[in-house]
């Protein structure tokens, strides 16, 4: 049975790691700040909660404290990325050409 | 050591050097801060692989959390013009 | 199998940990450097947790734990200073 639940917390851990490279990979493909927020913080959000998934089926004793980290990784991190793009949108940070649709500026008007 | 590990200690002691570099030949002074932000974050997860989390947990807790915070409250500060 | 697993693991979450590392040194503007440091702190958890998976001690997560709250605090203050409202 352990073994079974081993090699699935494997396989979901790797899984967990691909979505992490996606991100980073995504952080560097990205062309402005506002698609790098949107690339770099959701997928890393996935991968570390499949990450710490994987190791709970591998090791279910920790799986407490893992569940503990995932709330706060799922609490914490789309915070950061909103008042981050809030922070860029209102230093006038560029926009891609290819952006059509800007609802703060619309709400709030436009810094740059 | 796990040979794992060790990989794991090469490519951060490496990573460490290079933020170090940048820390010392940054433009602005707020890149400099974020910088050694990441050095000291390295750091961290240097002393956790040499098998002392507690060092690591107290590293990461002043160094890289509130290091950074008091550097960049302090450059709000001086930027606004309020030194009370 | 359960070994080579989690050592391709280990690779995929070294070959993230380059990538975002560039984007730290190249990053034109303070938010691109920001948004990287924070990336980097999440794949520290996971590397954390995979270091406390191989050597089988529990109070490694611990540290994750501390992470996981920090830079939240960190890139919220960072956030506030590039918005000139500290």
């Amino acid at each position: 049975m352990q073994a079974m639940l081993d090699i699935l917390g494997g396989l979901v851990l790797v899984s967990g790691t691909v979505f992490l490279l996606l991100g980073a990979l995504g952080l560097n493909r990205m062309p402005d700040i506002f698609n790098r927020i949107q690339a770099g913080t959701k997928t890393t959000t996935l991968g570390t909660m499949l990450t710490l998934a994987g190791i709970g089926l591998m090791q279910p004793d920790w799986s407490m404290k893992l569940l503990l980290i995932g709330l706060f990784m799922l609490f914490t991190n789309p915070l950061s990325s909103q008042v981050l793009a809030r922070a860029a949108h209102r230093g006038g940070a560029r926009k891609t050409p290819e952006t059509e649709v800007d609802r703060y500026a619309e709400d709030h008007g436009d810094p740059s | 050591m796990s040979p794992l590990l060790l990989t794991m200690s090469v490519l951060l002691a490496a990573a460490m050097i290079v933020a170090g570099i940048v820390t010392i030949r940054a433009r602005t002074i707020s890149i400099a801060i974020l910088a050694s932000g990441a050095v000291s974050l390295f750091a961290s997860v240097m002393f956790l692989l040499l098998a002392a989390p507690d060092v690591a947990m107290t590293e990461a807790a002043i160094g890289s959390g509130l290091t950074t915070f008091l550097f960049f409250f302090v450059l709000g500060r001086i930027r606004s013009g309020n030194y009370d | 199998m359960v070994d080579l697993l989690i050592y391709l693991a280990a690779a995929l979450a070294g070959a993230a940990f380059l990538l975002v590392l560039y984007r730290f040194l190249a990053g034109p503007k303070p938010a691109d450097r920001v948004i990287a440091f924070d990336v980097l702190t999440i794949i520290s958890i996971t590397g954390i947790a995979l270091a406390a998976k191989i050597e089988g001690r529990i109070i490694y997560l611990d540290v994750a734990l501390v992470y996981a709250l920090l830079s939240f605090l960190g890139v919220i203050v960072i956030a506030r200073y590039l918005e000139r409202n500290l």
